[in-house]
């Protein structure tokens, strides 16, 4: 391992594992037991305006009400489409949902068992039944290019410090990008540039959490790819 | 216990065992998380001579659907001996055993799972022993929590087992396959160290009361030590530093919808 | 996705095929990474296991003493079984083989059996009454594709490392069991027009036919498996054929 232990380097805490801080109040990823708090997951601690939270280094994805995700089309049904969004739980997508006025049995001619949609996460209840929506603007169904898998818990690492690592693989790529918040990425562009951001996004996902990946996958893009220029 | 009898002197006048160790001395434990492709967690153990892989999947959707639960996820642990991991071929599939087994790892992992975060999902636990030699069902538990753990799944605390046993009349930590075999009683447990709490205690055999408290203080011991090996394999896989990383709350990023639908 | 894939995911494939290209930057007839290990499993008598690329499997040998079958009196027996067990995969589900894992265990058994690979002969005890029986079990321990060539050169590699335990059984000493062939099998698949080797999952999902070729160290055949439903010309059969002999010198040369 080359990493520098760096004081911002944060605390990988386990399971069960006590964390200290008298004033907190127990946040994310975190359990109170007589009193004290204690870490529910194995994950980085981190303290944020009084609260203790364990932010997760692996996982599957959750649904939240407004994540924007990638789904596949499960099932058909005539008045709606069942999409896996890779999570625990499927999320039924409604006829009233799509921009589309589709008659009652007619939901097979919009779209069909394995297109990929981008959809958003409309309501979650409490046994975490889930639906979906296409009814927002950039909301639709995909076509072409190809789309890439990551561990959820490693979207933002793709995404980068306000955006900075898509910014840079879409310099170089000059893919259009797309992130679900449940680790489906969508690239389309090019064909030959569609490899590199997919190989790029692999890199990231293999070492989401060692330093330096930022110039690893700039060294990467350069030795491929030449950047494109802002055309603005 | 087995019952078999043997000339085999398990523990000598110096109360040394017949693989060197003493009363107290557990067999060396090597655990490694995170060596599946496929599985959202998994763990691989060598304790001892036994090889132990562990994979879990989930939480996710609940096959067949009559099982979900709509409060909570269920735990499925499947603990299974391949074929060659025994001196004698063990026919592949369940047995009445292996049933039992799988059965009460579940109901050990379902204690500290924080099963109401995910009602109707499943969280299945594969434990597939590669090699065997005696204690597998412990070394077994002590893979699924790490590989539970690796697999980001909310739990109260790791959960350490090993087996306490007597042979030649000697209490004797973590027994050998001989010891096993023809030694007088097996008691295996799993406890979590911070609370004591006991996740999993089976007994055969026959222990006077004063040995079964001597039983005890050595598993508690013993329960310590395999905890830290936990959390260590676990820290060991995770701990790569992440000084440019992001802030959790990280923005979510979105592609300019300037190229709308129709 | 349980057994699909998305169709987005077909397309891109297909369209990098076109242009002769695939997903992972492979050529054709390029494997993944190989890696074997053996005698890892100290319970059986012979063991590997081996990693082509993400897929991941576990070949273990017992052998016992039996009775020969009535037909073959003079000669040892083996059994191969196949496991996909639920570790492997998502897919995969608990309970006894279904139709692919007996095709995988018995196209790998065919394989070995067909080219001569173990001297059958020099397993028999007594004729007509004993002889050694191989159990060969191989587990599934993560998937990615291609479990034929896997569980092949796991098999292959564990009866290299075989030793009989005679002596444990009284049968005279311990000795390694008898090789007399070392067959390397390949699987290729058609999607569309183009034929690639060492399939990929997301290959095979969108695999229209697959072949799988073994062959001896002297170039013959010893044994074909064409799978799923599209089909094959003559002229891809030989294709398939020529590629498999020479790719099957290098795999050798991981096992001999």
């Amino acid at each position: 391992m080359n990493e520098e232990f760096s004081k911002s380097s944060r605390q990988v805490v386990m399971p069960g594992e006590l964390l200290e801080g008298e004033k907190l109040k127990a946040g994310a990823g975190t359990y109170v037991s007589d009193g004290n708090i204690y870490s529910a997951i194995m994950g980085f601690k981190t303290v944020k305006s009084n609260y203790v939270n364990v932010v997760p280094l692996s996982g599957r994805y959750i649904p939240n009400v407004g994540d924007n995700v990638i789904g596949i089309v499960e099932d058909v049904g005539p008045s709606n489409w069942l999409i896996e969004i890779n999570s625990p739980y499927p999320a039924p997508l409604h006829v009233n949902e799509v921009p589309w006025r589709v008659e009652f049995g007619d939901t097979s001619r919009y779209m069909r068992i394995g297109d990929a949609l981008l959809v958003k996460i409309l309501m979650v209840d409490e046994t975490m039944k889930v639906q979906v929506t296409m009814k927002e603007q950039g909301l639709r169904k995909l076509q072409g290019g190809e789309i890439v898998e990551i561990a959820p818990h490693k979207v933002p690492r793709v995404i980068g410090k306000s955006g900075s690592m898509i910014q840079l693989i879409k310099g170089y790529t000059n893919c259009r990008v797309f992130v679900g918040q449940n680790g489906r990425i969508w690239l389309d562009g090019e064909t030959e540039n569609i490899g590199y951001a997919y190989h790029a996004i692999k890199m990231i996902d293999e070492a989401a959490h060692s330093s330096g990946l930022t110039d690893r996958v700039k060294a990467y893009l350069e030795s491929v790819a030449q950047p494109v220029q802002e055309s603005e | 216990m087995s019952g078999m009898t043997t000339d085999i002197e398990l523990v000598n006048k110096d109360g040394i065992r017949i693989d060197g160790r003493t009363a107290e001395d557990m067999r060396p434990l090597k655990i490694e998380a995170g060596v599946l492709n496929n599985a959202d967690g998994s763990a691989y153990l060598e304790w001892g001579k036994n090889k132990v892989l562990c994979a879990v999947y989930g939480p996710r959707e609940c096959h067949p659907r009559h099982m979900q639960n709509p409060t909570k996820a269920i735990v499925q642990c499947k603990y299974n001996m391949l074929s060659f991991s025994v001196s004698d071929r063990k026919r592949p599939g369940p047995d009445r055993r292996s049933i039992e087994i799988s059965k009460i790892i579940s109901e050990a992992l379902e204690y500290v799972i924080f099963t109401e975060n995910y009602p109707r999902a499943s969280i299945d636990v594969y434990i597939e022993v590669l090699q065997a030699n005696a204690g597998t069902r412990c070394a077994g538990l002590t893979a699924a929590s790490v590989a539970l753990a690796d697999a980001g799944i909310p739990m109260r605390d790791l959960v350490p087992a090993v087996a306490i046993g007597k042979a030649d009349g000697h209490i004797v930590l973590d027994l050998n396959k001989e010891e096993d075999n023809f030694g007088n009683a097996d008691l295996p447990i799993a406890m979590i160290p911070r609370t004591g709490e006991i996740l999993l205690m089976q007994m055969d055999g026959h222990m006077t009361m004063d040995e079964f408290n001597t039983a005890l203080e050595y598993g508690k011991k013993a329960c310590e030590k395999v905890y830290e090996i936990q959390k260590d394999a676990l820290k060991r896989k995770y701990s790569i530093q992440s000084e440019d990383a992001e802030e959790p709350e990280a923005a979510v990023y979105e592609e300019p919808s300037e190229e709308g639908d129709e | 996705m349980s057994e699909g894939i998305a169709e987005i995911k077909r397309e891109y494939i297909n369209k990098l095929l076109q242009m002769g290209r695939r997903v992972d930057g492979r050529e054709a007839n390029e494997y993944r990474e190989i890696q074997i290990e053996t005698n890892c499993i100290e319970s059986a008598q012979g063991s590997a296991r081996v990693k082509l690329g993400k897929t991941e499997v576990l070949a273990g040998i017992k052998m016992d003493v039996g009775t020969p079958f009535p037909d073959t009196p003079d000669r040892g027996v083996l059994t191969t079984n196949t496991e996909l067990i639920p570790m492997a995969s998502p897919d995969f589900e608990a309970g006894p083989p279904d139709a692919g894992a007996i095709e995988l265990a018995r196209v790998v058994d065919r394989g070995i059996r067909e080219s001569e690979m173990i001297d059958l002969q020099k397993l028999c005890i007594a004729e007509g009454e004993e002889v050694w029986i191989n159990f060969l079990d191989i587990y599934v321990l993560d998937y990615d594709g291609n479990l034929f060539d896997a569980c092949f050169l796991a098999a292959a590699a564990a009866l290299s490392t075989t030793i009989v335990p005679a002596a444990e059984r009284e049968k005279g000493e311990n000795y390694p069991l008898p090789i007399k062939h070392l067959p390397i099998q390949t699987t290729a698949v058609k999607i569309e027009n183009s034929i690639l080797f060492d399939p990929t999952l997301d290959e095979e999902k969108v695999a229209d036919a697959r072949l799988t070729v073994t062959t001896d160290e002297n170039g013959d055949i010893r044994a074909m498996q064409k799978g799923l439903s599209g089909a094959f010309t003559l002229e891809e059969v030989k294709q398939v054929i020529d590629s498999s002999l020479c790719i099957s010198k290098e795999l050798r040369k991981l096992i001999g």
